[in-house]
């Protein structure tokens, strides 16, 4: 008789299901997976050893570049560590704006990842609805910082610069005609507010049609239903954050539980699922979106109607406005310093955590009283959660590794940092 | 919440007398140091006692201590070299505390506490790969985030940032080859400690 044996086979780097570069052996018994051994580390930077090399403000861009979907919750856990120990309170205003940018960042990290998800495992529309809103988010990343993705726009102390008054218009060309131009310019008119303001009244219709596509889709169902199971203890064993924790039925939410900048201030509800399942955090997921819609909402109200600065005023850590070098040597030499040498962070060590789309999005940052970190310690919340694949994938089909994958929200910019 | 840290603080004191070498409150965050052959009776403790119920391991890191304020006018600290820090999470009553132990000796060796929360497993893998540090009783402590047959741990602070091998395609040899670095290291921006208040700030 043949000896029968179990087949261990390759899955990645280069698979497009797994977002980035996974490396996944996968041990089956038939079409069963017996283990599953996710190898990391292909994108790894090394970007904490880097931001020890760096003055402090230097790295904020690194922190964009970690889970590269999610950019402006990056860099706000790792100003909050820095202001954490410098004793440093950010101006309202500029709390307010960095709550308003964090949900955005939900609703576009959210919006790529039900697309990238629902691509996956065999809904192919919902992929380019996805995509079309997010584009409106990415215009507002680059009307505040000029980049559409990697914005560096959070600083110690506030943000780079306030809201703008006008949103940039497309020009007509030799393919785009003047009628078409002003159809897409219609909602440009305004400030940034009225931009974002716009998005938030049509979002809740886009998110109804998403819905209609797939959350009574017989074939999403049969994808997701009952994939994955995570009881709720196993779920706070293996450490997991976020929505993944909230699918699995735990009503915890840093955002709620241990609120930083203006959250207290902001009503808004924490969805929870109920089975654990890839179909609960899908709807919790989308829930999610419908609930950071409502919070920037209420940011733009409160900001159209509060000016005010959005950067404190301390020129040690803060450089002071261009006009002003120009006739005061005081403004000249604080820019002088900041730019050769940095700002010291008195001697220290500080936990900061932000309720990042994926989860909990950490930084621990030791500082030995110099001008750049002594060590920086990013904890991301995908690669805890990537970490629990095997335990999730045993005894699933392999075609459901590939909804575990999606269902994890994984990004290799932070998994392997 | 300063209460409750001071709660918490002495009801560790109390518990784990012998086991606790300092307790640290600084900027709103509770730091036990504790000793390292203790270290799985302490966190059991953690977790299990219903004052303190730290249902989550956050976070698990290394931390190379060798060049630690080595620029400042009293010179590097001395003391261990490494340490190993844990940040805890107790959702049962809303709060963090940050265990930490030093390790002396090289390679570092210290207990495994994937037994007590599953999520230290990728933790301490990372931990061993970046530092070296060994943690006795882990299920399968391989490198995680270096390369295949990578030689040396990258964090410690007499690792060059720029590495020690580079590799490229060797069209005679026709394989990629392994060769030492070829780039100078530069640094743009000399680390300083100033004193505090320097410039007048916080006077």
């Amino acid at each position: 008789m043949a000896e029968i044996r179990n087949y261990t086979m390759n899955f990645g780097p280069q698979h497009p299901a797994a977002h980035g570069v996974l490396r996944l052996v996968l041990e089956l018994d038939g079409e069963v997976v017996e283990r599953a051994d996710p190898h990391i580390g292909l994108l790894h930077r090394a970007t904490e050893k880097l931001a020890e090399s760096k003055p402090y403000n230097h790295s904020i861009g690194y922190m964009d570049r970690l889970d590269y979907v999610s950019m402006m919750c990056n860099e706000h856990g790792y100003v909050l560590a820095m202001e954490k120990l410098l004793g440093v309170t950010v101006p309202i205003r500029a709390q307010y704006i960095r709550v308003m940018f964090d949900e955005i960042t939900r609703i576009a990290n959210h919006l790529l990842w039900l697309g990238t998800h629902g691509l996956d495992i065999g809904a192919m529309t919902i992929f380019l609805y996805c995509f079309r809103e997010r584009e409106d988010l990415f215009d507002c990343y680059e009307a505040v910082s000029g980049a559409r993705m990697h914005a560096t726009y959070y600083r110690v102390g506030g943000v780079y610069r306030d809201l703008p008054e006008s949103m940039p218009q497309y020009q007509p060309s030799k393919v785009h005609n003047q009628k078409e131009v002003r159809r897409w310019n219609a909602n440009r008119q305004g400030s940034l507010l009225d931009f974002i303001w716009d998005f938030t009244e049509r979002f809740p219709g886009h998110v109804d049609d998403y819905e209609t596509l797939l959350t009574d889709n017989r074939i999403w169902k049969q994808r997701t239903v009952g994939i994955g199971v995570v009881p709720p203890e196993r779920a706070l064993q293996l450490g997991f954050t976020g929505p993944m924790l909230r699918g699995s039925g735990v009503e915890w939410d840093l955002r709620k539980k241990q609120p930083y900048e203006v959250y207290d201030r902001m009503d808004f509800d924490i969805p929870v699922g109920v089975h654990g399942d890839c179909y609960d955090r899908y709807l919790v997921r989308v829930a999610e979106m419908r609930q950071a819609n409502r919070i920037v909402r209420q940011c733009v109200q409160w900001l159209r109607d509060n000016p005010g600065p959005v950067i404190i005023e301390d020129h040690k850590l803060v450089p002071p406005r261009r006009e002003r070098m120009k006739d005061d040597m005081e403004a000249l030499i604080h820019h002088f310093k900041l730019f050769t040498e940095g700002f010291c962070i008195p001697e220290g060590e500080a936990y900061a955590a932000v309720e990042a789309p994926k989860g909990e999005f950490g930084v621990y940052l030791i500082s030995d009283g110099a001008n750049k970190p002594y060590r920086l310690k990013i904890r991301p919340p995908a690669f805890v959660h990537l970490a629990a694949l095997d335990e999730m994938a045993r005894g699933h089909m392999l075609a459901d590794v590939v909804a575990l994958i999606g269902t994890q929200d994984i990004v290799f910019g932070e998994v392997d940092r | 919440m300063t209460g409750s840290r001071g709660a918490v603080a002495a009801h560790a004191k109390e518990t784990l007398r012998e086991a606790i070498v300092n307790t640290i409150e600084a900027v709103g965050e509770l730091t036990l140091e504790i000793k390292r052959d203790k270290v799985l009776q302490v966190c059991r403790t953690m977790r299990d006692d219903p004052l303190f119920s730290f249902e989550q391991l956050i976070d698990l890191c290394g931390v190379d201590y060798q060049t630690y304020r080595h620029e400042a006018p009293e010179g590097a600290r001395k003391g261990p070299r490494f340490a190993v820090v844990y940040h805890l999470l107790s959702l049962t009553h809303n709060r963090r505390i940050r265990l930490r132990t030093f390790l002396d000796d090289d390679p570092p060796v210290l207990d495994s506490v994937v037994d007590i929360w599953n999520s230290a497993n990728w933790f301490e893998r990372e931990a061993f790969d970046l530092f070296g540090i060994v943690f006795e009783g882990h299920p399968d402590l391989r490198r995680i985030l270096t390369d295949y047959g990578f030689v040396g741990h990258p964090f410690r602070k007499d690792f060059p940032l720029s590495g020690e091998v580079e590799m490229r395609y060797d069209a005679d040899k026709q394989r990629v080859v392994y060769q030492p670095v070829s780039i100078e290291p530069r640094i743009l921006v000399p680390r300083v400690i100033r004193e505090e208040g320097f410039g007048g700030r916080n006077s």
